[in-house]
């Protein structure tokens, strides 16, 4: 009966169970309800006005660049002519670049389709849901897997000449290896960083760079027979 | 005047017709706002409060709102564009030909609608990895990202099948790429192949597929999916607060005592 405190406080932060859980239990056992204030507005007129606000904005730019820039027309198609390079549109040029390694059903079918499950399935995995740096914990073990799966992958994408996908994976490898060490006690802050970002992160963030990597290289240096050309010489 | 113009819409707004559509009535009270939202078929998708720091640019950057904006754009340009449109070989192209050179704002509207279609592919795309960056995939929010995954592949489908319907040799030589990929699908990609085009290449079959397609069965199914997954916002408790994740210190502090059950 000596502790002064009237009771027991506890937060349950498992964000696999449930977002937000404190709880105070006192010495009656009885338990003190405490809830979050946050300050709300009303959808109605606040939301709306900046919704419509955003809306206009962007109906702006996108009628002054419809002003200034003419839709792209050709002559009629002729499936006698083939255009040399036959492209296909900016979203699905990563693809066609890998089109260009691999034969379709693993560059057209089976590329995709893991992108897609990969896609759906990311909530669904607690290994997602934790936001614990990624060499934070089982640090020998994790860094095993990470040199086997990153060395492999590198082998395989230069053993297939593909080294568009390869530098974007070297430079994503090199992050994860200064991530695995630092630390969150380490000086320099992008350092804490890299060090705090869990798995799912990183391998987003690969995606999202071949994304763009890929993406880029057939938009722009892709030519005749899909041959490497440099977009301000032509 | 606008004292009197004030008197006429109080009026207008107090006659029994227009009560008859607008239950919510006149008046700026809370209670006012918050039946304004809930007593629309189309805005009781939303929630009738939003915490206060949503509506900061930087936590979502407005991107869902700008796919949003971007898709009624589209409808607009593209209901309009379909009133000169032809979906026949050759006729298709000389529509094109006739909306740059003939039609009133033909190239205008062209331009528009295409412009704003790269736009929401970009959007779809940001949207996507901004609400992945700030972990608003989670729990209780997993099945709204897969409706979001379902959007973001109708948004792909649907640029893809717009793409055609120039008949330009951009189009035909694109489509003429991306769907024989579907001809490498094991067993059944010739039948997939040939259900896609009506036929064995592209031609006039394939673009009345494309464009039934493009105007009618993907916007219908992107419509429905939208109005899930807005609806889904409001259900999974709003938009997701990065900050109101548990903190070391500081969550007592913002806690405050409402009720103490004995």
């Amino acid at each position: 009966m000596s502790d002064p405190k009237d009771f027991v406080a506890g937060v349950d932060s498992d964000q696999r169970r449930s977002p937000t859980r404190v709880v105070f239990v006192t010495r009656r056992t009885s338990a003190q309800v405490k809830a979050n204030y946050e300050e709300q507005v009303q959808t109605y007129p606040e939301v709306l006005f900046r919704v419509l606000l955003a809306v206009e904005i962007l109906a702006i730019v996108l009628v002054v660049m419809a002003l200034l820039f003419n839709a792209p027309l050709e002559g009629i198609a002729d499936a006698t002519h083939t255009p040399n390079p036959a492209k296909a549109p900016w979203y699905f040029l990563g693809l066609q670049e890998l089109l260009h390694y691999f034969p379709p059903v693993v560059a057209g079918v089976l590329v995709p389709t893991m992108l897609v499950v990969s896609l759906i399935i990311i909530p669904y995995f607690n290994i997602n849901i934790e936001a614990a740096g990624l060499f934070l914990q089982h640090r020998q073990r994790r860094l095993r897997i990470f040199y086997l799966t990153a060395i492999g992958l590198l082998v395989f994408l230069v053993a297939f000449h593909v080294y568009v996908a390869a530098v974007p994976t070297l430079i994503v490898a090199i992050a994860m290896v200064i991530a695995a060490n630092s630390s969150p006690a380490s000086h320099s802050a992008p350092r804490r960083y890299l060090a705090s970002k869990p798995m799912a992160w990183w391998v987003m963030t690969w995606f999202l760079f071949e994304l763009i990597v890929l993406t880029a290289v057939g938009t722009f240096f892709r030519g005749p027979g899909w041959s490497w050309v440099l977009p301000w010489r032509s | 005047m606008p004292g009197k113009t004030d008197k006429i819409l109080e009026q207008v707004e107090q006659s029994r017709v227009w009560r008859s559509i607008f239950r919510s009535g006149r008046g700026t009270s809370t209670l006012h706002n918050a039946l304004a939202i809930q007593q629309s078929v189309f805005l009781h998708l939303f929630s009738t409060k939003v915490r206060k720091r949503m509506l900061s640019v930087s936590s979502t950057w407005y991107l869902g709102t700008l796919t949003l904006g971007t898709f009624f754009i589209l409808i607009v340009t593209g209901v309009l564009l379909m009133l000169y449109y032809h979906p026949s070989v050759p006729q298709a192209y000389a529509d094109m030909k006739d909306l740059q050179f003939v039609v009133s704002s033909g190239l205008f509207l062209r331009n528009l609608h295409r412009w704003s279609a790269q736009a929401m592919v970009f959007l779809v795309f940001a949207h996507m990895f901004k609400v992945f960056y700030r972990g608003a995939y989670r729990a209780p929010r997993e099945f709204n990202w897969v409706v979001g995954v379902v959007l973001l592949l109708i948004t792909l489908l649907l640029s893809y099948t717009g793409y055609l319907l120039p008949w330009d040799q951009l189009a035909y030589w694109a489509i003429t790429v991306g769907s024989n990929i579907s001809a490498a699908v094991p067993l059944v990609g010739s039948k997939i192949h040939f259900l896609l085009l009506g036929g064995n290449q592209v031609d006039a079959n394939a673009l009345l597929r494309f464009y039934v397609l493009h105007c009618l069965i993907l916007p219908l199914a992107a419509l429905l999916f939208v109005a899930v997954h807005f609806w889904r916002i409001r259900k999974d408790g709003g938009l997701y607060v990065h900050q109101s994740e548990p903190k070391k210190a500081g969550v007592v502090d913002e806690t405050e005592l409402v009720k103490e059950v004995q």
